[in-house]
């Protein structure tokens, strides 16, 4: 018992980021809704950002800025007193995908409402069987 | 020959699509002849690249010159050079044939077509070129939303086929990004041949496991691998025609390149094969892959949608091909890149030809086709038999490479598949040549133009000449098989094969 705790304790961030994600694919398999699916699908994303931001935290450490560099130009720098800045950097990136997807996503759901007059999954599928 | 080459590959079209998108707004004609220099520039740009692999320069570029790895570097070997020409032709060539249908089915969405149709381009060439597990994802997101919104740009269904693409298409490559940041847990670097060297001594790690599986399942959604394929025939069936035959033959293709490099480049053969011993499952779910896309292709009464099962099947060759793990397997894997391309592309244009013309392309309009439209249904039987793997066309070239890979590696369930499937495509594209051939014209379409025959007539001459290139260039590209493969192809086999 005390070993899984330790378990789920120390590595808090993966079991947040693993339930979040398994949250957004519930909604996106489940329901019914698109712009629920589309919402499951962010949250789908979302947790991948959160799982890049937490590998980069180090204990003790503080954001990555050398503080007067130009007067100790000279000195080393030690990594372990800077949190490791690049997945940060590399999720700027990612969130900028993840919202261009969103857009994308919602502009083909507005499509899809001006066909249809609809956005719940089954009722489209009905309309189109029977047309 | 220019050392700025494999960075110009991916500039060009990328910033020609500004000037597309800016176009679009201020004097739409030129919007077309944009991306056409763009494409140009794109093609002239892989045809030096390759040169310059075949006189044995090596295409590295470091960006803004840092050094491996730290910057981002593009690199153009042996295994890439003709997936990039490839992609380069195809997106020439299809925005030749695109025209007529553009112009006559969406011309107020010209401007945004052209800008989405040469972003696409560059997503795939960049995603090929790269030498960055990253930069990869970025740019496989850049070919991915735009094909969403492309595909989307098609009548009926095509908007919620889109959406389900999309929801597909995200898990696929999120899930790649999550192998991308459990690669770089362990290893703290992002750059491809950096990560190999660093995860040497990682092999045993249960990360590098979940890594490489997460990965590979990631990018089998992204190429449609069979149980993983449910998007992609309603995406690539609705979409509108020029639209599928530029996605269709690549999207595909070039994920199954993006397997191959991860595999050779990042994760090493030694561990794919010996460590995790994954080839013989892996061939068994290639094998599973074509019997289902056959048989379901036998289903279908459309024949676009029949060729969106013929690519599920045709994803299993070239995914079984290269996890065979000798050397015929691994050339024809590669070699099936790039002939898939050109067939698919093939058929996919001959098939856009005829909606153009008869509005739809379900088998029974098909009738008496070959009287009417010559010259579209003789490319379409070029392209039928190279699929099924004919002599002089190139399809049957990469399939006996593949054949000679499962005999020597003595995987019977492979051979049996390829022959199979085989066979069913003789019956796939024979029925077609029946109903084109035999049955009378204007049996089932009703007497809406006065006489059956009078409104069917050719497709306009600038769809023809493209889709005859390409019927062509099958031919060719069989022909000198023997170059691509003793020049190009042999030299990408890693050592461990040989």
């Amino acid at each position: 018992m005390e070993e899984i705790l330790g378990l789920v304790i120390a590595r808090y961030n993966y079991w947040i980021y693993i339930t979040l994600m398994m949250v957004g694919l519930y909604g996106m398999i489940a329901k019914n809704n698109l712009v629920k699916k589309i919402v499951g699908m962010n949250i789908f994303q979302t947790a991948i950002i959160l799982f890049y931001v937490s590998i980069g935290v180090k204990k003790g450490a503080t954001i990555p800025i050398i503080e007067h560099s130009h007067d100790v130009a000279h000195q080393a720098v030690r990594a372990a007193d800077y949190i490791n800045p690049l997945p940060h950097v590399l999720m700027l990136t990612a969130i900028v995908v993840s919202v261009a997807t969103l857009g994308v996503a919602l502009a083909v759901a507005v499509t899809v409402y001006q066909r249809h007059q609809t956005l719940e999954e089954d009722e489209i599928l009905k309309q189109i069987r029977e047309p | 020959m220019n050392v700025h080459y494999p960075a110009l590959l991916v500039i060009i079209p990328l910033l020609a699509s500004f000037f597309i998108s800016a176009a679009g707004w201020l004097r739409p004609v030129w919007c077309f002849p944009l991306a056409v220099a763009a494409m140009a520039g794109s093609l002239l740009v892989s045809l030096g690249l390759l040169v310059d692999v075949l006189l044995g320069i090596p295409g590295l570029y470091w960006f803004g010159g840092w050094p491996p790895p730290w910057g981002i570097y593009y690199r153009v070997d042996h295994l890439n050079t003709l997936v990039l020409v490839i992609i380069a032709a195809v997106g020439f060539v299809n925005l030749m044939a695109a025209r007529p249908t553009v112009e006559r089915d969406f011309p107020e969405k010209a401007g945004p077509f052209y800008t989405l149709y040469v972003l696409f381009v560059t997503g795939l060439l960049g995603m090929v070129v790269t030498g960055d597990a990253f930069n990869l994802y970025v740019l496989l997101e850049i070919a991915a939303i735009t094909g969403y919104a492309l595909i989307a740009l098609g009548k009926g269904r095509a908007a919620l086929s889109s959406l389900h693409y999309i929801f597909m298409g995200t898990i696929g490559a999120c899930f790649y990004l999550l192998g991308v940041g459990y690669l770089y847990i362990v290893t703290g670097s992002l750059n491809m041949e950096d990560i190999s060297r660093l995860l040497q001594p990682l092999h045993g790690s249960n990360v590098v496991i979940v890594a490489f599986v997460i990965m590979m399942v990631g990018i089998w959604l992204k190429m449609g691998f069979f149980p993983l394929h449910a998007w992609l025939p309603n995406a690539y069936t609705y979409a509108p025609s020029p639209v599928s035959s530029l996605v269709a033959p690549l999207m595909t293709k070039v994920m199954v390149y993006v397997m191959i490099r991860m595999i050779l480049t990042v994760f090493t053969l030694d561990y794919a094969f010996l460590v995790l011993k994954l080839n013989d499952a892996v061939v068994w779910l290639a094998v599973i892959a074509i019997v289902a896309g056959s048989l379901l292709a036998l289903a279908e009464k459309d024949v676009k949608r029949m060729l969106t099962y013929i690519v599920v099947a045709e994803v299993g060759y070239m995914v079984g091909g290269f996890w065979l793990g000798n050397r015929a397997g691994f050339t024809g894997a590669v070699l099936h890149i790039v002939n898939d391309a050109l067939m698919t592309f093939c058929l996919f244009l001959a098939v856009g030809n005829i909606i153009h013309v008869k509005g739809n392309s379900r088998l029974e309009s098909l009738s008496g086709l070959f009287r009417t439209m010559p010259w579209t249904m003789g490319a379409l039987v070029v392209g039928a038999l190279s699929i099924i793997g004919v002599p002089p066309t190139c399809g049957f070239f990469s399939k006996w490479y593949l054949l000679l890979g499962a005999i020597q590696s003595g995987h019977y369930g492979f051979l049996a598949a390829l022959l199979g499937s085989s066979l069913v495509g003789v019956v796939l594209f024979f029925r077609i040549f029946e109903i084109g051939y035999f049955e009378p014209l204007g049996a089932s379409h009703g007497p809406a133009h006065g006489e059956g025959g009078a409104a069917v007539r050719e497709a306009p001459l600038g769809m023809l000449v493209p889709l005859w290139i390409t019927a062509l260039s099958l031919i060719l590209v069989g022909l000198y098989t023997g170059e691509i493969v003793g020049r190009v192809i042999r030299h990408a086999i890693p050592e461990m094969m040989l």
